[in-house]
């Protein structure tokens, strides 16, 4: 199983002809990924490492059949690409980009609201489903597959999580990047219980930062749905309020949105939550008794 | 991105919003000659990026011209210091000399967007010049909440509704109506993330009009408003942090004694969260980012050592798409260039981890080796006492 992504995938890049779709289209290629089209306004008719290049989604998914886009197009072009995947059908969209205005993704939401598609991000690394499918910017060598799903509103500090884990030898079923914006297409709750219903996942990850309340909604969706261990760990404990800590959405303000009271609502939900990034795996394996 | 209060006050009288007559003054002669202008009485406004200035003693009625000239004179230069500003404070480099308006009622009209809701939310309040966290706090139920779509803008229903409930009636509510929704338009239409306005005045003669404004813009849209980019008022921000935007870097000053460079917001978020845990306190936010060159590796050493509090330093680098060797040569050449003095721990992790550490270890630098971010904690919070 795995959610969301798998070997079945068929994946569209949109901004493929750029310099980073070409180099993380081919990484995904690598992996073993389905990259079946590109899309680029104005270049159909190229090919980029033998992928054909259409200059619309809707003509890729008529050629093709992919059911997921993969996006690295500018941030100011990126809400525009967004809703083209959505209109073409395409099932699960990607967003790589960093930097889109909140007004865009606000009106993105309200677009795709009620559309069969499902956004994920902006400004992550992706999804990745070891050993199946990767899509996304994340170092594909320290994934190994297994039964722990991984999901969080940041890169680096997920892959230092995904290590771990390997380390202790405990692969992982999916790992989802929602993204660092204050707007994201998919939340911690859609995660969550994508995970609560996947067979191969035994455990979760969850990896959450300062800013906005996603967190202590999570943590309610927990306690009421999920049986499955959860490990939480909250980036921010010591940030200054008031000040935007490079994510979009790390930011405390009115006194709403600390690391402590995210971490005291997890808490409160039966969640194991960690103080420190270093005790993530170890809390993992002993919460799913392999510690 | 901040704005000061006259800044704030044009953009929303642009679309409509009624404000008090005024001029921004930069010297006290300036200040006399505005307030000779407008006849009468007026207020004389430190303009700062903090809130807080009326207590700070940053705001001061003046009945004369020549008693604005003299509140002016005290006002520039001061040094303001507000909950807001910190014990440092801020240096008021400029004043606006606005007529003096006779208050019959104050209230609340602020827009941000609800994250939780994913749109953006008119609040207001009965409870005009408190602070919306303070009402929030202790009268939850007299904040009054209307969501919009950013594209519809705020309904006139909606503008009534509020309006109603804050008791107004015949003109009063009519122009109250018009200035939401022209709040709601400035808000959608200069990418703001917050557009304030506390108090607003309704005066004795039932005219509504923004006393105070503050707005705030989303850094991701800037390059689309232009006219709003060109408001940064570097003075008002601190200067490594100027000095770092220059390379893209994500660096944020704080009071600790340990320089942090870590690769990625929530990893150097975490990092600095490790390093307290350890006893230890950050000197810094910094987040190098994804494509870190040596270039920026070099810019960021430089800016996290400009600052003397600094007594050690911490890389924490978990290479994904960046490869541990091409970050360690970075690391090993901006160190030589800099000729640094202080203990450097080094924790790499990811891609080419190996030939990476090699690259540290045999560089004949004083790097101390770590491996896990634990261990680099331990070892740095050791190495700056």
């Amino acid at each position: 199983m795995a959610i969301w992504v798998d070997e079945r995938t068929k994946v569209v890049v949109q901004g493929l002809t750029g310099k980073e779709g070409q180099f993380h289209a081919a990484k995904c290629r690598e992996y073993g990924t389905k990259i079946v089209a590109g899309v680029t306004p104005g270049k159909g008719g190229q090919a980029v490492d033998g992928v054909p290049v259409f200059d619309t989604v809707v003509e890729a998914r008529r050629a093709t059949g992919c059911n997921a886009s993969l996006i690295f197009v500018p941030p100011m072009l990126a809400a525009d690409a967004i809703l083209e995947a959505a209109d073409a059908g395409i099932e699960l969209i990607v967003c790589i980009s960093e930097g889109i205005p909140a007004r865009d993704e606000v009106l993105v939401k309200r677009a795709l609201a009620g559309s069969p598609s499902r956004l994920i991000g902006p400004n992550c690394p992706g999804i990745i489903s070891p050993g199946k499918a990767k899509l996304g910017i994340m170092p594909a060598h320290i994934h190994r597959p297994g039964p722990v799903g991984v999901v969080s509103r940041s890169g680096t500090l997920t892959y230092e999580a995904v290590g771990q884990l390997t380390g202790l030898g405990l692969g992982q079923s999916t790992c989802v990047g929602i993204g660092g914006d204050p707007v994201p297409g998919t939340s911690f709750i859609d995660v969550l219980d994508a995970f609560n219903r996947d067979p191969q996942t035994e455990g979760v990850v969850m990896i959450g930062e300062i800013g906005g309340s996603a967190e202590e909604e999570a943590a309610a969706f927990v306690k009421a749905n999920v049986k499955k261990p959860v490990v939480a760990f909250i980036a921010g404990q010591t940030a200054p309020p008031g000040r935007r800590m490079g994510h979009a959405g790390a930011i405390i303000s009115g006194g709403k949105g600390t690391a402590k009271e995210k971490m005291e609502a997890l808490a409160a939900a039966g969640i194991h939550v960690v103080a420190t990034p270093a005790e993530i795996g170890i809390t993992m394996a002993r919460a799913m008794g392999r510690g | 991105m901040k704005v000061h209060e006259y800044q704030a006050k044009q953009i929303l009288a642009g679309h409509g919003v009624a404000i008090p007559c005024g001029r921004l003054a930069t010297t006290p002669a300036e200040a006399r000659q505005i307030a000779e202008e407008l006849g009468g009485p007026v207020v004389v406004k430190a303009q700062v990026h903090a809130g807080g200035r009326g207590k700070a003693g940053g705001v001061k009625l003046a009945r004369s011209p020549q008693e604005a000239e003299a509140v002016a004179a005290a006002i520039l230069g001061m040094k303001l210091v507000s909950r807001q500003t910190g014990p440092e404070g801020k240096i008021v480099r400029k004043v606006l000399v606005e007529e003096g308006v006779e208050i019959a009622r104050e209230l609340y009209v602020g827009v941000v967007l609800d994250r939780a809701v994913g749109l953006p939310v008119m609040m207001a309040s009965k409870f005009g010049g408190m602070e919306i966290e303070e009402v929030a706090a202790a009268h939850p139920e007299a904040i009054l909440k209307e969501h919009f779509d950013p594209v519809l803008g705020l309904h006139p229903f909606q503008a009534r509704k509020l309006g109603f409930a804050l008791e107004l009636a015949g003109d009063t509510l009519k122009q109250f109506q018009r200035l939401v929704i022209a709040l709601a338009k400035a808000y959608n239409e200069s990418d703001a993330s917050l557009a304030e306005i506390n108090p607003l005045l309704i005066t004795g003669a039932g005219a509504v009009m923004a006393l105070d404004a503050k707005m705030t813009f989303d850094d991701n849209a800037l390059t689309r408003q232009p006219a709003i980019a060109a408001m940064r008022d570097l003075d008002e921000e601190d200067p490594y942090e100027v000095e770092a935007s220059k390379y893209d870097l994500n660096y944020i000053k704080l009071d600790g004694n340990i320089g942090c460079m870590v690769n990625g917001a929530g990893l150097a978020m975490a990092t600095m969260d490790i390093i307290k845990h350890h006893g230890g306190n950050p000197a810094n936010f910094l987040d190098v980012g994804g494509g870190a060159s040596q270039e920026r590796v070099e810019a960021a050493f430089r800016i996290l050592l400009s600052d003397p509090a600094v007594k050690a330093v911490l890389i924490n680098i978990f290479g994904g798409i960046v490869r541990c060797d091409m970050l360690a040569a970075g690391v090993v050449a901006a160190a030589r260039n800099l000729a640094v003095k202080v203990p450097i721990v080094a924790r790499l992790e990811g891609t080419n981890v190996d030939e990476g550490r090699r690259i540290l270890a045999e560089s004949g630098l004083a790097i101390q080796p770590a491996d896990s971010m634990a261990d680099a904690a331990a070892k740095v919070v050791a190495a700056a006492r």
